[in-house]
């Protein structure tokens, strides 16, 4: 290394130091305690005692755990490819040439500035059995469907009903997917629109020009996002943990991985069975996302890039 | 004209509506109930509109959750400390990993890339202990203090900016004998100044929404922030005051949408920058 690469090294360590320190104290140390802890028994108020892979067996066996890891991965399986496809198609929708374009999305985006305390008490009410706005408004069709076929559908009672608990907590993620929008429509505004042009020449209609052009051209898009989804999904807690009260619902319908990460760590003090469930949902998102981006670099169409 | 095609707006047109009104009812219902007395609140069906307006439901919600001027001024004071941390700490940050050549550099950043893959929940028990140990637990420290330590989001979105400041400018100040400390805080800061505003923006909206953070961290009342604050609220009351939690939600999240339509511009361009890289 010549003086000059040295002194450079030396002012290039000098401007990331901030960085180097937060990495240390907030990334690899709580990792590598975590991997430590997760073989100890743990209250924080004493000192760690191993336990060998004692934590990882109670795991195994923790009916809870598995609940948490289900929820999790349903959660996640089912609102993203729901979120995705509702941004996409707003996106769409916004980007004709429609009076007050940015007026809606403006309305769509706002939800998404909701802060999660004011957004699940908000949902709370929302999604309240018998006075809450969702099921009047569900409640008329409900009594259609049943006039017409003759069944007894009721309004769910979202919130405290085992079986609808996570549908309300999708709907209530749904409601702020704006900020999606917002990208997907900035990405679609990329998109040369001589391509649309040459293709309605060729005489194709509008579905076959939303999959062979407007997909493949918003793709690396799409894939950047639903990555970030993933990442996002995996790690809710606060507006479940709101919405029940500080609980995790009915049947714990709503305990999710970092659920049970806090209620091990902050109300039991069990804080090496807590780094277990740490690593286990660690190891799920850098998974999940290697999956994703194994697959998705396959599909991904990147344009002259 | 083709009749196909003055169609598609059409429907279009019709959907969008429907949306956007449905978009816009939790927002009617949340200010509706919040100026609701406590019996139009329980009526079924339920009234759209209040009879009469009662404005006295915020001063009220804000006497039910406590000292609410105190939670205020600290929601305030930590996403102030906040911000000013994460834009400084980023942009030197970001500075040395797009503006100078040395070995190793596009290795860090790689490290940094994927250090955005670790979410809190999976590092919050040792970063406890850690705070524990330094008796910051039940202080403001733990929530502001890492601000001050670079995000590693916002380092990647300044670096993108940075790097499309041309280098001609800081070779030039070189041959001058400008310190590379002066080159940062003289040229390129004032230069990156609409990206440095988006990152000052979503760290305040962070902050104002941060919930899990406060929630372990902080130990008495009197430190709360505005989330625990009405998460106390909705806790502590039996026979849930509807009117009175919306009208505190509505509060907390006024601040939130005064500061997006302020700045509407710069925030929009900031999320859709951000989702394209």
């Amino acid at each position: 290394m010549t003086l000059g690469e040295r002194r450079n090294l030396t002012k290039g360590l000098l401007f990331i130091s901030p960085w180097i320190l937060g990495f240390l104290a907030f990334n690899l140390y709580p990792l590598i305690a975590s991997i430590w802890f997760s073989l100890c028994d743990y209250s924080v108020l004493s000192e760690p005692v191993f336990l060998g892979a004692q934590n990882y067996v109670d795991l195994w066996n923790d009916p809870v755990f598995w609940k948490a890891l289900r929820n999790t991965v349903i959660f996640a399986a089912v609102a993203i490819p729901l979120s995705t496809s509702l941004s996409i198609g707003l996106a769409v929708l916004l980007n004709q040439p429609i009076a007050g374009q940015g007026i809606y999305r403006t309305i769509f985006f706002l939800p998404s500035l909701v802060p999660a305390i004011s957004l699940a008490i908000l949902w709370q009410w929302m999604l309240n059995g018998p006075m809450g706005l969702v099921n009047n408004l569900i409640r008329p069709f409900l009594n259609i469907i049943n006039a017409v076929v003759g069944s007894h559908l009721q309004a769910p009672d979202w919130l405290n009903d085992p079986n609808f608990a996570l549908g309300g907590l999708i709907l209530t993620g749904l409601w702020g997917t704006g900020q999606a929008v917002v990208i997907y429509l900035a990405g679609l505004q990329e998109v040369p629109a001589e391509l649309y042009e040459a293709a309605e020449l060729d005489g194709t209609n509008a579905w076959q020009r939303f999959l062979h052009i407007t997909l493949p051209m918003l793709s690396p898009v799409i894939f950047f996002n639903v990555l970030m989804s993933i990442i996002g999904a995996l790690q809710t807690f606060a507006v479940p943990y709101i919405l029940t009260g500080g609980g995790d619902g009915p049947g714990r319908s709503l305990l999710f991985l970092a659920t049970y990460i806090y209620q091990n760590a902050f109300d039991y003090w069990n804080m090496g069975y807590a780094s277990a469930l740490a690593l286990c949902l660690f190891v799920l998102i850098i998974g999940l996302s290697l999956v994703t981006v194994h697959y998705g670099e396959k599909k991904v169409h990147y344009s002259g890039r | 004209m083709n009749p196909t095609r003055s169609s598609v707006p059409w429907f279009s047109r019709v959907v969008l509506i429907l949306l956007g009104v449905l978009f816009l009812l939790p927002f009617f219902w949340m200010v509706s109930t919040s100026l609701k007395p406590l019996n139009e609140t329980m009526k079924l069906p339920p009234q759209w509109l209040p009879s009469s307006p009662q404005w006295n439901n915020y001063p009220d919600a804000m006497q039910a959750m406590g000292p609410f001027w105190l939670y205020a001024r600290n929601s305030l004071l930590l996403a102030f400390l906040n911000v000013v941390g994460t834009v400084f700490s980023s942009a030197f940050v970001a500075y040395g990993f797009s503006r100078l050549d040395w070995r190793g550099r596009d290795g860090c950043f790689f490290v940094l890339l994927a250090t955005m893959m670790i979410p809190f929940p999976v590092v919050m028990v040792p970063i406890y202990g850690l705070f524990r140990a330094l008796g910051w637990i039940g202080t403001f420290q733990p929530l502001w203090v890492p601000a001050f330590l670079a995000g590693a989001f916002n380092v990647f979105l300044l670096r993108q900016f940075f790097l499309s400041i041309p280098r001609d400018l800081s070779e030039a100040a070189r041959i001058d004998g400008c310190s590379e400390f002066r080159i940062f805080w003289q040229i390129i800061l004032p230069l990156a100044k609409p990206a440095l505003l988006t990152v000052a923006l979503f760290q305040f909206m962070a902050t104002w929404n941060d919930f899990l953070g406060p929630l372990i961290f902080l130990a008495r009342e009197d430190q709360y922030t505005l989330a625990l604050g009405l998460q106390a609220l909705q806790g502590t009351i039996s026979g849930t005051p509807w009117h009175h939690l919306m009208a505190a939600s509505t509060l907390v999240l006024l601040p939130v949408l005064v500061l997006f339509f302020l700045t509407q511009r710069t925030f929009i361009r900031g999320i859709a920058t951000t989702g394209l890289k």
